[in-house]
């Protein structure tokens, strides 16, 4: 994690050709490489173990309830922006078995189940999943109740950031004021060009693996080239969010007729949800054994769009598709806010690019921010 | 693991009452010591209970905490857990884990009326409230315990309100929508026996139970009153399934119920209260 102390020294050049140093510098230091991987027609978080790994070669091309994956002639590393995987399910796994609980007679007792975590080394993160990690910080490393499976997971980390110089349509992050650059969270961070890399490191441990690599100083100009690049993709995005008086125009929106025209298409599927490196949902699965002497406790992701989330002995809060998308929008953009101090939206774009009919959060919220005629 | 909040503690169920047919009372001791040493709680928290192999329920405590080596907890037969839970008896162990939540305002409630106004069938909650107070009598000012059933077959604690009734300075109001031929109380809805209670209301504090429709109207009309909605209390329902704030299932409007309330003051939540849908 990020030092507040440290001050980070002035960006370096790192050669493409040199990029396995640093595969090899991770390895020595005992991490385990994630990286972006071609999988099931996306990108995955998969084991790398050399440059040759990462998706070279190929590009992805998003957009409201479409993902789709081209071959071209590039030879960048993270030509590719992101997949469905935010950085959540790194930290906060999709299932974690918390506790086993084993019968005797007429008692029981309960065994935490310690995670089994490496060391692990993420490369290619992008700063909306940067920012997607610091709001789920603030959710489960609260104060009261820290939770101690995602704290263990989350220590493991050493995250290898890959500042975005384009956009998909999907992207907002510059109306969200968290990218395209990515400011803070990261151990090391990249700017790719095509026969090298900007390099700087953004915490001692970063810096640390920075000095086992061959690097020269990176040129002013060069500095304010690679700006530049970043700022013409922050310029190029068109999709954002109306920011201004948004919380309460949303609060007061409870019988907005947008509503209604919205889940008339929403399929309440979770996608959004799912592919948000926000959204931290989640309920317990009691698994008992076949003969009733054990019992597995699991904590599995939810969401909001489940029919059962706002179930209660034989009453459901939010019983059709309609409240649960306004459950979501209003959480995610308002309540957020007074909950954790900031919005649940990064502008990843994952949920307008995962939405099997391509609803877009920006465009609903710009219309319930709009008084109903 | 140092604080693990999701580790579930045994307990033995110690006693066991049948309250009614669907609703019964355990009384709860922590198995091991070191659990049962540190576990301290106030009134209006709850714990979430524990069946093996089955899952969690999250019921309030309704004993006194000033005895915290007790552990009471009224059940209602609804759901899955509270099917195997409800039929569980003494000697059996559950499972606790807890206690979490904001309960009623005791502390700020002393030296003033009580008013506890309550409906259908959820007012477990508050009942360790009432007991509370009736432990330091002196400490509080006149009590006023209004309750509405729907039906006299909805009245749980039918024991509980004939020896309040005898409590000093105390005022116990039962009414019933749909009398029966046994019933000799008020009938109509609750809120129609405030008109005749002489209420101060610059030294009276409200703790209120039960559906959200009827507490709504129950704290307008006090409004009219003249009762601050900052002296009025409503303990909230939705679904609990971690108890911390985390799991994201009882969020009313920007509330966690089970980390900022149950117990809430009205005047945070009554734009969200009653409201369909959410």
């Amino acid at each position: 994690m990020n030092s507040d102390s440290f001050q980070a020294p002035s960006p370096r050049l790192f050669l493409r050709k040199n990029f396995l140093q640093l595969f090899h510098a991770l390895k020595q230091l005992g991490y385990q490489i994630l990286g972006p991987v071609l999988s099931q027609g996306a990108i995955q978080w998969k084991t790398i173990t050399a440059p040759e790994d990462l998706p070279i070669g190929w590009n992805d091309r998003q957009e409201p309830g479409s993902y789709r994956l081209e071959q071209d002639s590039h030879s960048r590393f993270f030509n590719i922006i992101h997949g469905p995987e935010s950085l959540k399910p790194l930290t906060f796994t999709s299932r974690e078995t918390l506790l086993v609980l084993d019968r005797q007679d007429h008692t029981f007792s309960a065994k935490e189940i310690q995670p089994e975590i490496k060391p692990t080394a993420v490369l290619g993160v992008r700063a909306c999943d940067l920012a997607g990690l610091a709001i789920q910080d603030r959710i489960f490393l609260n104060d009261t109740y820290p939770d101690p499976y995602y704290e263990q997971r989350r220590e493991h980390l050493l995250l290898v950031a890959v500042n975005c110089t384009k956009a998909h349509p999907a992207c907002f992050c510059a109306s969200m004021a968290t990218g395209p650059k990515a400011q803070y969270g990261f151990d090391l961070c990249l700017t790719e060009a095509d026969e090298d890399f900007l390099i700087e490191a953004g915490s001692r441990k970063g810096l640390q693996v920075l000095e086992q690599l061959t690097c020269s100083l990176a040129s002013e100009e060069r500095i304010i080239q690679d700006k530049e690049r970043i700022a013409a993709c922050a310029a190029s995005q068109t999709r954002r969010l109306p920011t201004a008086n948004l919380p309460d125009a949303l609060y007061e929106a409870h019988d907005h007729p947008r509503w209604d025209q919205v889940a008339a298409r929403c399929l309440s599927c979770s996608n959004c949800t799912m592919v948000c490196p926000t959204c931290f949902c989640h309920g317990v699965e009691e698994t008992p054994s076949l003969d009733f002497q054990q019992s597995e406790h699991t904590r599995v992701w939810d969401s909001c769009f489940a029919p059962d989330h706002g179930y209660i002995h034989g009453k459901n809060f939010r019983p059709t598709t309609k409240d649960r998308y306004r459950m979501w929008l209003t959480h995610k953009l308002a309540s957020w806010i007074d909950q954790f101090g900031t919005s649940g939206c990064v502008g990843c774009g994952r949920c307008i690019t995962w939405c099997p009919v391509g609803i877009d959060i920006t465009e609903e919220a710009q219309a319930l921010s709009q008084p109903s005629d | 693991m140092t604080h693990n909040p999701y580790l579930i503690h045994p307990a033995r169920i110690l006693e066991r009452k049948q309250e009614s047919t669907d609703v019964v009372t355990f009384r709860l001791q922590l198995t091991h010591s070191v659990q049962q040493n540190a576990f301290r709680f106030e009134a209006g928290q709850f714990n979430m209970l524990y069946v093996f192999g089955i899952g969690e329920v999250a019921i309030s405590i309704v004993s006194d905490p000033d005895e915290p080596a007790f552990l009471d907890h009224t059940i209602r037969i609804v759901g899955r857990v509270t099917q195997i839970l409800g039929h569980m008896q003494i000697g059996e162990t559950v499972g606790v884990r807890g206690p979490f939540g904001i309960g009623w305002p005791m502390e700020g409630a002393k030296g003033k009326d009580v008013l506890i106004v309550t409906g259908g069938l959820g007012c477990a909650p508050v009942v360790g409230a009432i007991e509370y107070i009736f432990r330091r009598r002196e400490e509080y000012g006149a009590m006023t315990i209004l309750h509405g059933v729907k039906t006299p077959h909805d009245l749980l604690y039918r024991e509980r309100y004939d020896g309040w009734r005898h409590q000093p300075n105390t005022k116990v109001l039962l009414t019933s929508d749909e009398p029966g031929k046994t019933w000799h109380n008020h009938v109509g809805v609750v809120t129609e026996l405030f008109d005749d209670l002489q209420l101060v209301p610059d030294n009276t504090l409200v703790m209120m139970c039960g559906p959200e429709i009827m507490m709504r109207v129950a704290c307008n009309v006090l409004t009219h009153q003249g009762l601050r909605p900052d002296a009025m209390y409503v303990s909230l329902e939705r679904h609990m399934e971690c108890g911390i704030g985390l799991c994201g299932h009882c969020q009313l409007g920007p509330f966690f119920l089970c980390k900022d309330g149950p117990v809430m003051r009205l005047d945070r939540v009554i734009p969200f209260m009653g409201k369909v849908g959410v």
